[in-house]
C-alpha cells in the first residue's frame, strides 16, 4: 500500500518505482502471453517466406480474380445481413415491448449453436433441386424439369451468404444487446426529455454507444466468414480459402498456401487499423452506476408490434426451427446407423475441451484487456490486436502453425533429454489435448479480447482512480470492482467462445491424439462423405449441448443489469 | 471475494492436473499396438481392423486425418507415433514416399498377393483396394450404348446433360490426371473444354449427389465410383437413385476403365513395425481382401478373390493397366487444367 504523504525525494524515487514495476508486471505478462499466443500465427507467416515455384502466376492468370472478387462480395453480404439482423434484433428485444419479447431474448441466439456448415447441409438437402421443396412445387404445378421454372439455386453465392448470415448474426445480437443492456439511463431519459423519438434516440444516443460492441460483433462475423471452408465448399463458393485448401493440398504448395493465407491475414489487418482510425476521437463512458434502473422502453403497439415480432421470429425460424426439424426428421430415419454408445464419451470430449478452452481464452482476454487499461501503450496495442488474429487464419492452416512449433519443441527437447540423461521424452504436446486446446484459444481469442475490452471500455477511469486513492493494486481493482461490473460481458465472452469450441472442426482433426472423437469430428466422417442421414443425429447432439449454456447464460446476461434492484417501480 | 483467491489457486491446481491426465497417451501396458494415420473415413476400415485385432489381439488405434497428414508426419519427424498410413487414393501414396515419410517393406507374403502394377516397386506403398471410375447414365433418357468412352462425355450432343463433382476432387484429378498421361495435355485440354460444355449446373455435392440429380431430371449423365452403386443400394433412401441408372464402365475397346486405388504404407520412424507388417499382411491376405470385397463393395487387388452379386452381376471388364505413378504424376497439371478451364466455375 503506498500512503501519499511526504517523503523525502529519495524515497519517493523508490516509491515511483516500485509502482512502475508493480504496472510494468502486467504489462510484461500481458505481452508475453500475446506472443505465445501469436506464435502459431508467426509461424504462418514464416512459411509463407518458403518457395511456392510457378503457384502465383498460375493463380493470377486463371482463377486469383475469382477468388478475390467472390470473397469481397461474400464478406459485403454476410456483414450487412448480419449488421441489420443483428442491431434490429438486439435493440428491439432490449428497448421495446412487444409480445414475446422475453422469449425472443434467448431465442434469438439459438442459432449460434447450430454449425455453419450443418446448417448449409440441411438447406442444401431441403432446398435443392431433388429436395422436398422443390419436389413439391413441381408435383403442384406441374413442372416436369429445371428449365420450367425459376427457383433460385441453394449452392451459389447467394446462398452462401444468406445460410452464413443466419449462423452469424448472433455475435452482432449478442454484442449489440450487451451494449444496449449497459447503457446508461440517465442518458436515454435526457433524450426522452429533449423530445427525441424512438429512431432519434437510437440514432444519436444508443447506436454511438454501442458501436464499439457492433463493429467487434460484425468483424467477428466477417472474419469467421473469410475463414470458413466447410460451408462454401459445399456450396461450391470459391473464396479465397478454398483458393488456399486447393494450393496446400492439390498443388502441394504450403508455401504457397500459408502467402495466400499470410494476405488475408493483411487484409484483416488493413480492416482494422481503418475501423480504430474512424473512431479514434470517440471515447464514450457510462455511467458506472451501482443502482441500475430499468431502460426505459417503449412500447409497441398493432402493426408496429406485430412487425416487431415477425423481424424477431424471422431469423429464429430460418436459423434454427428449420434446420433442427430437417435434422430431426433425418434423425429419425436414420436412427440405427447413427446411435453409438460411444455418443457419451464423444460428447464428454467436446464439453471438457471446450470448456477448458473457454475459461483459458477468458482468463487470457481479462489479463491482456486489463493491462491495456493500466498503461495504453503501442506495444501492448499491437499485442493485442497480434493475438487476436488467429480468428481470421483457417482452421487447418492455423493448425499447421501450431503443429510445427510445438513438435519442433517436443523434438528438441527428446533431443536434449537423450543426450544428457539417455532417456526419451517423446512427444510431450504434439498429438495430445492440450495442442488442441490451445488451438481453440489461439482460434478464439478475438472473441473473449473483443468482449472484454468492449466491456471494459464502458467503466469510466475515474472508477480506477477512486480505487487507487483507496489504496488498492491494480490486480485488487479488477476483482473487487470492474469484474462485478463487466460480469454480462464476461459471460458473453464464455459462453461465445464455448460455444464455437464445440463447433470448431478443421485444427481438431489434424491434432487430435489417437481414438479421440469430438462431436463434431464425430459429424464430419459422415459429413465429409455427404452422409448427411447419418450425420443428423450427431449434429443435433452438438446444437442440444450448445444450447444449454446458451439459454442459461443469456438469462444471466438479461439479469447482470439487476445488480441491485431499484426499489423504485420499473416496467416489466 | 478475497478467500476466492485460495480457492482460485486450487481451481488452478485442479485444473493443472486433469490436464496432465489429459496429456497422458503414454504406453501403457505391455499390450501390443499398431497407430494408424488414415485419410480414408473410419467406418470404412472399423470392420477389418476389428477382425484384425481379434485374430491377433494386437490393437490399433487411429485417427482420421482428412488435411494435413504430411505435414503432421513432417513435423513430428522421428518421434512420430504413427506405424502406418492408408490413403484413399494414389496421390497421397505418392506423396508420401516423395516427402521420404516412408520405408520400405519386403514381405513375400505382401508381394505375392498384390501385382506390380498396384505396389510401388521400391516396396514404400502398397495399394489394397481399387476402385473403377465408372459412368451412369438414366435408363429412360439415355439409350444403352450411347456412351461408352470418357472421350464421348465431350460430344456435343450431350450438352447440359452431364452431372459432375468438382474437377479438383482427388478422384476427378485422377481421372484428368490419367487423360494427361494418355493423350497428353492438348488433347486433355479439348476433352475438359468440352466436358465442361456439358455440365448441367456448376460442379457440386459428392459421387451420390449426382446420381441424385440424375435421378430427379437434373441430367442424365455422371462420373461416379464404382461402389457408390453398392453403398446407395443399401440405403433406405438412395436405393431409388440407384435404380435409376445404368451402369458403364467405360473405354471397353481401347485402353479400359480408369482405375485408383485405395492403400497403405509403412512411416519411416515406426515404433511397432513388426505389429504393423503383421496388419499390412492381414489386409494383404486373401481374407482381408474378401472382407473389402463384402463391406465395402470394392475391387479387390489380389487376383482370384470371389467378388460379390453386384459386381458379378456387372461382369468382369478391361481395366487401364497404365502405371499408377504415371498417373499419380500427372496431377499437378491435372489441376492446373482444371483452374484453366474454369471447370468449377
Amino acid at each position: 500500500m503506498i500512503t501519499a504523504t511526504l517523503v523525502s525525494p529519495t524515497v519517493g524515487a523508490a516509491v515511483k518505482l516500485r509502482r512502475l514495476s508493480r504496472l510494468n508486471r502486467w504489462t510484461i505478462g500481458a505481452v508475453l502471453a500475446a506472443i505465445l499466443v501469436f506464435i502459431p500465427i508467426g509461424s504462418v507467416l514464416l512459411l509463407s517466406l518458403g518457395d511456392s515455384g510457378d503457384v502465383w502466376p498460375h493463380l493470377i492468370g486463371t482463377a486469383l480474380p475469382e477468388y478475390v472478387g467472390t470473397t469481397l462480395w461474400l464478406l459485403l453480404g454476410v456483414g450487412v445481413s448480419v449488421f441489420l439482423t443483428g442491431v434490429t434484433t438486439a435493440w428491439l428485444v432490449t428497448m421495446c415491448r412487444f409480445p414475446g419479447r422475453r422469449i425472443f431474448e434467448w431465442l434469438l441466439l439459438f442459432p449460434l449453436a447450430i454449425p455453419a456448415y450443418v446448417m448449409a447441409y440441411a438447406y442444401t438437402d431441403l432446398l435443392e433441386y431433388a429436395g422436398p421443396v422443390q419436389s413439391s412445387l413441381r408435383a403442384l404445378f406441374g413442372w416436369q424439369s429445371a428449365r420450367d421454372y425459376f427457383f433460385p439455386p441453394v449452392r451459389s453465392l447467394g446462398g452462401a451468404i444468406m445460410f452464413m448470415g443466419l449462423v452469424l448474426y448472433p455475435y452482432v445480437y449478442l454484442l449489440a444487446r450487451s451494449a444496449f443492456l449497459e447503457q446508461s439511463v440517465s442518458v436515454l431519459e435526457v433524450s426522452r426529455v429533449l423530445g427525441k423519438g424512438p429512431w432519434q434516440t437510437f440514432k444519436t444516443v444508443s447506436f454511438p454507444a454501442a458501436r464499439p460492441a457492433i463493429v467487434v460483433g460484425v468483424s467477428l462475423a466477417l472474419m469467421e466468414t473469410l475463414n470458413d471452408y466447410g460451408t462454401v465448399d459445399f456450396f461450391a463458393v470459391y473464396t479465397l480459402t478454398a483458393g488456399l485448401i486447393d494450393v496446400w493440398l492439390g498443388m502441394g504448395s504450403l508455401a504457397g498456401g500459408a502467402q495466400i493465407a499470410s494476405s488475408m491475414l493483411v487484409f484483416v489487418i488493413l480492416l482494422i487499423v481503418l475501423e480504430r482510425m474512424s473512431r479514434r476521437h470517440q471515447k464514450v463512458y457510462q455511467q458506472a452506476s451501482s443502482r441500475f434502473k430499468t431502460l426505459p422502453t417503449y412500447s409497441l403497439e398493432g402493426w408496429w408490434s406485430a412487425l416487431a415480432f415477425g423481424l424477431c421470429a424471422l431469423p429464429v425460424i430460418a436459423g434454427f426451427v428449420v434446420p433442427v426439424l430437417v435434422l430431426g426428421q433425418l434423425s429419425i430415419v436414420y436412427f440405427d446407423r447413427s446411435w453409438t454408445p460411444e455418443f457419451k464419451s464423444y460428447a464428454l470430449n467436446s464439453l471438457t475441451l471446450s470448456a477448458g478452452a473457454a475459461l483459458v481464452a477468458l482468463l487470457v482476454a481479462l489479463f491482456i484487456a486489463y493491462a491495456r487499461r493500466l498503461r495504453e501503450g503501442r506495444v501492448l496495442r499491437v499485442a493485442t490486436r497480434a493475438a487476436s488474429l488467429g480468428y481470421a487464419v483457417p482452421g487447418a492452416v492455423l493448425a499447421v502453425g501450431i503443429l510445427i512449433p510445438f513438435a519442433t519443441f517436443d523434438n528438441a527437447l527428446d533431443a536434449f533429454m537423450r543426450n544428457w540423461f539417455g532417456v526419451s521424452s517423446g512427444l510431450l504436446l504434439s498429438g495430445t489435448v492440450v495442442a488442441v486446446m490451445f488451438a481453440y484459444v489461439v482460434r478464439f481469442l478475438a472473441v473473449a479480447v473483443g468482449q472484454v475490452e468492449s466491456s471494459l471500455e464502458k467503466i469510466s477511469p475515474s472508477v480506477d482512480m477512486a480505487a487507487r486513492t483507496l489504496g488498492f493494486r491494480a490486480g485488487q481493482t479488477l476483482i473487487r470492482y470492474h469484474l462485478p461490473l463487466i460480469r454480462g460481458g464476461l459471460l458473453t465472452a464464455v459462453m461465445v467462445v464455448f460455444v464455437d469450441c464445440m463447433k470448431e472442426l478443421p485444427a481438431t482433426l489434424l491434432l487430435r491424439p489417437f481414438n479421440f472423437e469430438t462431436l463434431a469430428t464425430y459429424v464430419y466422417r459422415f459429413a465429409s462423405d455427404e452422409m448427411l442421414g447419418e450425420a443428423a443425429l450427431g449434429s443435433l447432439t452438438i446444437v442440444a449441448v450448445g444450447l444449454l449454456p446458451v439459454a442459461f447464460l443469456s438469462r444471466m446476461i438479461s439479469r447482470s443489469r439487476q445488480l441491485y434492484p431499484s426499489p423504485s417501480t420499473g416496467d416489466a | 471475494m478475497r478467500s476466492g483467491c485460495r480457492r482460485c489457486r486450487l481451481v488452478a491446481l485442479l485444473l493443472v492436473v486433469w490436464l496432465m491426465g489429459l496429456t497422458g497417451s503414454l504406453a501403457v501396458g505391455a499390450q501390443e499396438e499398431v497407430n494408424v494415420y488414415s485419410y480414408r473415413n473410419p467406418q470404412l476400415l472399423e470392420p477389418l481392423f476389428a477382425a484384425f485385432t481379434e485374430q491377433s489381439g494386437i490393437k490399433i488405434n487411429s485417427v482420421f486425418i482428412s488435411k494435413g497428414m504430411l505435414e503432421r508426419l513432417q513435423s513430428e519427424a522421428e518421434n512420430s507415433p504413427a506405424d502406418l498410413i492408408f490413403t484413399a487414393d494414389i496421390g497421397r501414396l505418392t506423396d508420401m514416399k516423395a516427402a521420404g515419410l516412408t520405408q520400405s517393406v519386403d514381405s513375400e507374403a505382401i508381394s505375392n498377393n498384390i501385382p506390380a502394377q498396384f505396389r510401388d516397386p521400391q516396396g514404400h506403398w502398397f495399394g489394397l483396394t481399387s476402385r473403377a471410375r465408372i459412368i451412369v447414365a438414366a435408363k429412360d433418357r439415355v439409350p444403352f450404348g450411347a456412351v461408352t468412352r470418357y472421350e464421348d462425355l465431350a460430344d456435343p450432343k450431350w450438352r447440359g446433360a452431364i452431372c459432375t463433382r468438382s474437377g479438383k476432387h482427388p478422384y476427378m484429378t485422377a481421372l484428368i490426371a490419367s487423360m494427361i498421361a494418355h493423350q497428353g495435355h492438348e488433347e486433355s485440354r479439348k476433352w475438359l473444354m468440352g466436358l465442361k460444355r456439358n455440365l448441367a449446373r456448376k460442379p457440386q455435392g459428392n459421387d451420390r449427389a449426382q446420381v441424385k440429380a440424375i435421378s430427379q431430371g437434373e441430367c442424365d449423365i455422371a462420373i461416379i465410383n464404382h461402389y457408390y452403386m453398392a453403398l446407395m443400394l443399401s440405403d433406405p433412401e438412395q436405393l431409388a437413385w440407384a435404380n435409376s441408372v445404368n451402369v458403364i464402365f467405360p473405354n471397353q475397346s481401347d485402353r479400359g476403365a480408369h482405375m485408383n486405388v485405395s492403400g497403405m504404407a509403412l512411416t519411416k520412424h515406426a515404433p511397432h513395425r513388426d505389429a504393423a507388417v503383421r496388419l499390412m499382411a492381414f489386409l494383404a491376405s486373401d481374407e482381408g481382401q474378401k472382407r473389402y470385397v463384402d463391406d465395402n463393395g470394392e475391387y479387390p487387388v489380389t487376383p482370384g478373390i470371389p467378388w460379390n452379386d453386384l459386381q458379378r452381376s456387372w461382369g468382369p471388364f478391361k481395366q487401364d493397366t497404365i502405371s499408377l505413378t504415371a498417373v499419380a504424376d500427372q496431377r499437378a497439371a491435372a489441376i492446373r487444367l482444371a483452374d484453366e478451364v474454369r471447370y468449377d466455375h
